[in-house]
């Protein structure tokens, strides 16, 4: 397994390459002209040439691809061009609400929809089973921002018991830093909990129609453990790998509802740069998304092999 | 039910995130303020960005500010004079002025950063090109010596937006002008805490304690700045309605800027008031002289016939409370204001303009209408001008994108139909629009001007006037000159006024003043 790991590992440098790559060129052949963006309104085209001038923009794409690369060798993701910080610091300013905005998600997510899979699944057809599944369906369609203005103006606005907006630390406060998580978490979980809830309950279903299910009944085995031990560890692996989407997801940019609830995450980082043209932002959090996809996925993966031991790499 | 368990469980967590040390703020020296934009370059000599100039007012100061009634006060300055023939200025600061820490406002300081700024606003280089020195007499006086009179040092000195002559010290101001400052201390009325900077979440300014103000009370710019705060949060907050639920709630205590689908909302709130803090602001139509058919004055005279200034504003902003119809290019309650219009009266004149496009030979090609889909503030307007132009006889091409490829798709020269484009529609405050000098699109110098690069000869001439003129009579009846030269020539012209509210929690933020771009100090939170 060490040697997987060590290969899983190499292998994530040629995708980086090839994510480099493509959204540099992106970034450069599509309309927009962050010079034009940094100016302002007042600004005239000798003072967006100056400024293209001064970020090196006028000089010709392989020149300013060379210097990227170089700059990328050394661990430099280079300087937002608004902000003049690095974008190492910048992400790392928002990697901490969208990390507590996933991990609370996720917590709340699972700890209600693998149950509820699993019961559903148990009384298949029954009416827990009907309402997950209308759940679910209502879960997917309705809008983020919905939900959480929703959500806002009953709990927030009307009994007045957790903040419209923000986002505290957590060494600021743990009460302050859940009061204000707790809605947006809420928002998404919902989201999650109709897709994961139902994911589960499929596995589950399909698990429950084993032989060795049939056995461990008739062996007289309680029947929580028979859903536990037996069912849900089966249908385990499925599950898994949507929550690794899921939680890839989370972390890629759920920007609704952070633009809903004014948390200063990764989503709102990514769209603000982009719409500004950003470069070296865009490719710096580009490249760290990159990043951390092939990391969760080589997470889920190795989840595999503890969680069914049949798999072996 | 429901709702108790939850509160309790709530309000156990909250009570055990007390306890680990959160701590507290006297909340009533705290002021949040909800600004127009994030806040992401911190340098306001190197941009025009208005939540910039407002970052630089928080913490600067300036030389001279234009009080409530727009006339030009000392701010950092105590006594000036002018040499008899005109061309000699000479000032003397204020006793006392220091930066925030500590250090003492000199000549030096000064000088530097009018350089610096100089280098960057259009206005400020007219002055520099007639200037011949620039230098100290001792560390608080320091004389400008002109080549050839320039009237106009005041309102240089004084100007509120574009770029507004902020001073900073030496070492700071000596950074090249193309690039930004990494240093952020002023002589203002706040000071920037960078250490809890957080674009995108929060700004956080303190109070200075080594401001002098001035004895005066607050007028606009100018004026005793005071501060009555300990502490003043920008919170950054993109959603209209996310500014709304935080301000019903209480999390902030004033917005900015208002979003204009929250007016009746906000109206019918008794727990909030709306105040105009800044006169109006103005959306324009801007031609594209450069290409056809726009090159020909009659052709761009036939689209600006083609404006329904009622129908554009009433489907951007909706409520007649927040806009006004007005035929003059500077905003109507602003002194330059002009009713004389020539053929523009801000009502369509379709036939008209469709005349005058037989005459001139329009062929029929069609004009690009830049649509910045994603920009709210003007995204209503391209869709109602398309069909005014249409009805008016043009052939349209309306072309959505967002704004920022619209400023730079604005910067090409190439035809329409190769990459270029024919007109587009943006706003602007009065501290752009108030005097003919400040305000960029008003240009006749070709491809050196701003976008549009119409070349009018007689208004750069008639800008040239205005400079020169050595009273307000005479400055107002240049200003109506020029005002008639855009129209005559097309450059651009006014979609009308709109009203910038700002939303404060009623009774507990008093002593928003009047200025014409918005500030934050003078404000008390009860």
């Amino acid at each position: 397994m060490f040697f997987f790991i060590i290969r899983r590992v190499l292998s994530t440098i040629p995708v980086l390459v090839i994510v480099a790559i493509i959204v540099f060129l992106m970034l450069r052949l599509t309309p927009g002209d962050p010079a034009a963006s940094l100016v302002g309104n007042n600004g005239t085209s000798a003072d967006i040439a100056n400024i293209r001038a001064s970020l090196g923009l006028d000089q010709p794409l392989p020149v300013q691809f060379y210097k990227w690369s170089l700059q990328l060798l050394k661990g430099d993701l280079g300087e937002s061009y608004y902000m003049k910080r690095p974008v190492t610091q910048l992400i790392g300013q928002r990697i901490g609400p969208t990390l507590s905005l996933s991990f609370l998600t996720m917590f709340v997510t699972i700890l209600l929809a693998v149950p509820l899979g699993v019961f559903a699944a148990w009384r298949h057809g029954g009416w827990l089973d009907r309402a997950l599944m209308g759940f679910s369906v209502v879960g997917f369609s309705i809008p983020s921002f919905v939900i959480g203005y929703l959500l806002i103006w009953v709990v927030a606005l009307h009994w007045q018991l957790l903040p419209v907006q923000g986002y505290v630390p957590i060494a600021q406060g743990f009460g302050g830093w859940l009061s204000h998580l707790t809605l947006p978490a809420l928002t998404l979980s919902i989201i999650y909990l109709a897709l994961i809830a139902r994911v589960t309950r499929a596995s589950v279903s399909e698990a429950l129609s084993e032989d060795y299910i049939r056995t461990a009944r008739s062996k007289g085995i309680s029947e929580l453990r028979v859903l536990t031990r037996h069912a849900l560890a089966n249908a385990a692996v499925p599950i898994v790998t949507v929550i690794g989407i899921g939680v890839g997801l989370l972390i890629g940019g759920v920007v609704v509802t952070e633009t809903v609830y004014a948390i200063p995450g990764l989503g709102q980082l990514t769209v603000d740069a982009v719409l500004g043209r950003d470069f070296p932002l865009i490719q710096g959090i580009t490249l760290f998304f990159s990043f951390v996809y092939v990391l969760i996925n080589l997470l889920v993966d190795l989840s595999y092999v503890v969680l069914d031991p049949r798999i072996r790499y | 039910m429901f709702k108790r368990v939850l509160s309790k469980l709530i309000l156990g967590a909250a009570i055990a995130g007390a306890m680990v040390g959160a701590h507290a703020q006297d909340d009533s020296k705290v002021l949040r303020i909800v600004p127009q934009a994030d806040l992401k370059i911190l340098d306001p000599i190197w941009t025009t960005a208005f939540v910039t100039r407002n970052h630089g007012y928080m913490i600067y100061d300036t030389l001279f500010g234009l009080d409530g009634e727009g006339k030009v006060q000392p701010q950092m300055v105590d006594t000036y004079s002018t040499s008899p023939d005109g061309l000699t200025w000479t000032f003397t600061l204020r006793k006392g002025l220091a930066f925030s820490n500590g250090k003492p406002v000199t000549s030096a300081d000064v000088i530097t950063s009018i350089n610096r700024w100089g280098k960057r606003d259009v206005f400020g280089q007219k002055m520099f090109e007639s200037m011949a020195s620039f230098d100290a007499i001792d560390d608080n006086s320091f004389k400008m010596v002109f080549k050839t009179p320039f009237p106009m040092v005041l309102d240089a000195l004084s100007k509120p937006s574009g770029i507004a002559p902020f001073i900073m010290e030496k070492a700071t101001a000596e950074t090249p002008a193309d690039k930004q400052v990494t240093e952020y201390i002023g002589s203002g009325p706040y000071v920037f805490k960078q250490d809890e900077y957080s674009p995108g979440s929060k700004i956080v300014y303190t109070k200075n304690t080594k401001y002098v103000p001035r004895s005066e009370p607050a007028s606009g710019t100018a004026g005793g700045k005071q501060v009555f705060v300990d502490r003043v949060e920008w919170v950054i907050l993109k959603d209209a309605q996310t500014m709304a639920n935080a301000i019903s709630n209480g999390e902030v205590d004033l917005i900015e800027w208002m979003p204009a689908e929250q007016y009746a909302a906000f109206k019918a709130n008794p727990k909030l008031e709306l105040v105009k803090p800044t006169p109006a602001g103005l959306f324009d139509l801007h031609l594209n002289h450069l290409v056809p058919p726009f090159d020909n004055p009659k052709i761009a005279q036939a689209a600006i016939m083609a404006i329904n200034q009622e129908a554009l504003l009433r489907a951007q902003l909706v409520n007649k409370d927040l806009y006004r119809t007005c035929t003059s290019i500077y905003p109507c309650d602003s002194a330059l204001a002009s009713t004389d219009s020539a053929y523009f009266t801000g009502k369509p004149q379709f036939e008209a303009a469709k005349k005058l496009l037989k005459e001139a030979g329009y062929d029929g090609k069609p004009v690009v209408l830049l649509y910045p889909a994603d920009f709210a503030v003007i995204n209503k307007f391209p869709p109602v001008m398309a069909q005014l132009l249409k009805q008016a006889g043009f052939n349209v091409d309306m072309q959505a994108m967002d704004w920022s490829s619209l400023i730079t798709r604005r910067t090409m020269k190439e035809p329409a139909d190769k990459g270029g484009w024919n007109m587009f529609i943006t706003g602007w405050s009065t501290g752009d629009t108030m005097n003919p000098l400040f305000f960029p699109p008003l240009t006749g110098n070709g491809e050196k001007g701003w976008f549009g690069w119409p070349t009018d000869p007689k208004l750069e001439q008639l800008k040239t006037d205005f400079l020169k003129a050595t009273d307000e009579a005479q400055r107002k009846k240049i200003a109506a000159e020029i005002q008639l030269e855009v129209y005559a020539t097309g450059i651009f012209a006014p979609l009308g006024n709109f009203d910038f509210y700002s939303v404060l929690r009623k009774g507990v933020v008093t002593g928003l003043i009047n200025a014409p771009v918005n500030v934050f100090w003078n404000l008390k939170k009860n």
